[in-house]
């Protein structure tokens, strides 16, 4: 009976987050868009390829097809300079830009909480050392950090589990996929930092708070306090800058991609799209406007969501 | 507060030669280096590069000289553009990226001040709305999607602004509107939440009770304690735009500090990469320091012992 009570009370929690994410009208035009995004990705390829024989790397045989041409009603987007659509291209860079977002901010997740966490709970002098290594690596430009995380452990160095886990994806010796791979954890240590900062800011001030007290005082035991009490309050923050870091990581990899750092052909990101685009601007420019709306739509609503999450999940910045 | 400078002052020194550790490190961890191309050298002439530029000493010797170098702020010569330095590079391309990176902040500073004071005061109106998707489109577009799209509506299509190039104050208009985009988008949002929050304070009421008008209350009083995000964002946000002004300068080939980073850095050009991070890691530092201490006189509340 008591567990079920307490069940009850926890769930309480996310359902009253739930009812203010729904009553925020930009964070549920988010929140679908995203929906819809991630399921075209998904299934977008195959229906494409079973429909229209379109595939992201499909070149006409007809040597006359092969140029780039306007959007019409076989290709809504267009085609790029090899003649491939640009649909499929778009559908299939945005499973790898979707990826690059998620699976890198799953990895700043894991090393910013621990570490932070870490830090705040240790206090003192430890806490103060590992902030200051926060502090010296943020003076060094990431973009050296990613540069050469990406050639040291590149080509014939890249660790044999990153290699594994691509050849589990893309089949035995796909050294593209590889590559990308490494990018994901590329991307995620250099966009740990603030995530250590906001995950200490957050149990420094909650260890010593009122509400601690008095259940320490009303007897709750310590794992209690810390998955009852602390792990809720602190968890909202730590989702809200999740959300807001999976844009901020799929800028990145666009600016690396643009650089010619990041993905690689035959593989396309929207950022890797776009930035071809952008070489063609004047003469061709649906090869910059689709992959670039798109890009840009899929950022405006994971920002609109992670705004409304922020008002629907951290009590403390919810006055308005 | 002299103390608290100083101390600060002279924190900043082992800071920035940490740094400088940790990248040096970094570039010696990375394989390759800057003298090797496609075809390999025949090992004498390998032999006689390594000598030259003291390599073939042991690493903690070369780690000496290079501190010791960078102590006395000689960072020697480029080991890819022969013959010049690096203080003189940095010298002939920091003022085009100085220029653009701080006229862009001060466009982003005036643009996302006034769209944050006004969707704060008007908020949940048609302003408050409107300025904030519009904040939110500019943190959305990347700005290298951005800069040639303004370029082909106004220099190839209305013919108003120059696409490229430096020379004249109207070649500047759009890398400064490409690059400040971001930046106001993020004043903006800062700006509205900080005001939001003063406006709703004690002090505000003690100002407005004791008859002072709406226009004091809001510029000397609100906007002293809501513009504190701002101001915080400011620091890192000015080193990043006199840096990170790369897709600008490429966009726009505009000779910047930027590019001649990134292509130091693929170029393995050590001696250039060390320079450049040592100078911008102090800059970043010292903007952090002003920024601490102007809270102080922002917000009276803020002592420093």
């Amino acid at each position: 009976m008591a567990e079920n009570t307490e069940f009850v009370k926890g769930a309480s929690l996310w359902r009253d987050a739930w009812r203010r994410l729904l009553k925020n009208k930009l964070a549920v035009f988010g929140l679908v868009v995203m929906v819809f995004m991630v399921i075209l990705v998904i299934v977008g390829p195959p229906i494409l390829r079973l429909t229209m024989g379109f595939t992201a790397d499909y070149i006409p045989a007809d040597g006359e097809l092969i140029k780039s041409f306007p959007p019409s009603l076989e290709h809504p987007m267009g085609t790029d300079e090899a003649g491939r659509d640009l649909f499929a291209r778009v559908l299939q860079g945005g499973r790898i830009s979707l990826m690059v977002g998620v699976i890198s901010t799953i990895v700043s997740l894991i090393v910013g909480v621990s570490y932070g966490a870490t830090a705040a709970y240790l206090g003192g002098r430890i806490d103060n050392v590992m902030m200051r290594i926060v502090d010296i690596i943020y003076a060094i430009p990431y973009i050296l950090i990613v540069i050469v995380l990406l050639s040291v452990f590149g080509g014939p160095n890249t660790p044999s589990w990153i290699r594994s886990m691509a050849e589990t994806f893309g089949g035995v010796g796909n050294q593209g996929l590889a590559q990308i791979f490494l990018l994901f954890f590329a991307l995620g240590l250099v966009s740990w930092l603030t995530m250590a900062r906001v995950v200490r800011g957050q149990v420094l001030s909650l260890k010593n708070q009122e509400f601690v007290l008095a259940a320490r005082a009303t007897g709750v035991s310590t794992p209690g306090i810390i998955f009852r009490h602390l792990v809720p309050n602190a968890l909202g923050p730590v989702i809200v800058y999740a959300t807001l870091t999976v844009p901020s990581v799929m800028l990145t990899e666009a600016f690396l991609s643009y650089l010619g750092l990041g993905v690689q052909a035959p593989y396309a990101s929207w950022g890797s799209l776009a930035s071809d685009g952008v070489k063609n601007i004047a003469i061709f420019p649906w090869q910059l406007i689709f992959p670039g709306v798109t890009m840009a739509l899929t950022l405006f609503s994971l920002n609109f969501l992670g705004d409304g999450l922020r008002d629907a999940l951290d009590p403390q910045t919810r006055k308005f | 507060m002299l103390n608290f400078i100083i101390r600060r002052l002279l924190i900043i020194i082992p800071m920035a030669l940490l740094v400088v550790t940790l990248t040096w490190t970094l570039v010696r961890i990375a394989p390759g280096n800057f003298y090797s191309t496609e075809r390999k050298l025949p090992p004498a002439v390998e032999a006689n590069i390594k000598k030259k530029y003291g390599l073939d000493r042991p690493w903690y010797e070369q780690y000496g000289i290079m501190m010791w170098n960078i102590v006395r702020l000689d960072f020697g010569d480029s080991v890819r553009y022969q013959g010049q330095s690096v203080n003189e590079i940095i010298r002939r391309h920091l003022p085009y990226s100085a220029t653009i990176g701080l006229l862009a902040y001060l466009v982003a500073l005036v643009v996302g001040l006034a769209a944050g004071i006004i969707a704060a005061l008007k908020q949940n109106s048609f302003w408050d709305y409107g300025s904030m998707a519009l904040a939110m489109l500019g943190l959305s577009v990347p700005n290298f999607v951005l800069g040639p799209i303004l370029v082909l509506a106004f220099a190839l299509g209305l013919y108003i602004f120059p696409p490229a190039r430096w020379g004249g104050p109207l070649s500047l208009v759009l890398p400064v509107v490409t690059l400040s985009a971001i930046y106001a988008a993020y004043i903006a949002r800062l700006t509205r939440a900080g005001m939001l929050e003063v406006m709703r304070s004690d002090y505000i009421r003690t100002a407005r009770a004791k008859g002072l008008d709406e226009t004091t209350v809001l510029l000397k009083h609100g906007l002293r304690g809501g513009i504190i995000p701002v101001v915080s964002f400011t620091g890192p946000a000015l080193a990043a735009l006199l840096a990170g002004t790369v897709v600008v300068e490429r966009v726009f080939s505009i000779p910047g500090l930027g590019n001649i980073f990134i292509q130091s850095v693929l170029n393995r050009d050590e001696p250039l990469i060390l320079g450049i991070v040592a100078f911008l890691s102090i800059l970043i530092m010292i903007f952090n320091l002003i920024v601490d201490i102007s809270y102080g006189f922002l917000d009276p509340r803020i002592r420093y012992e």
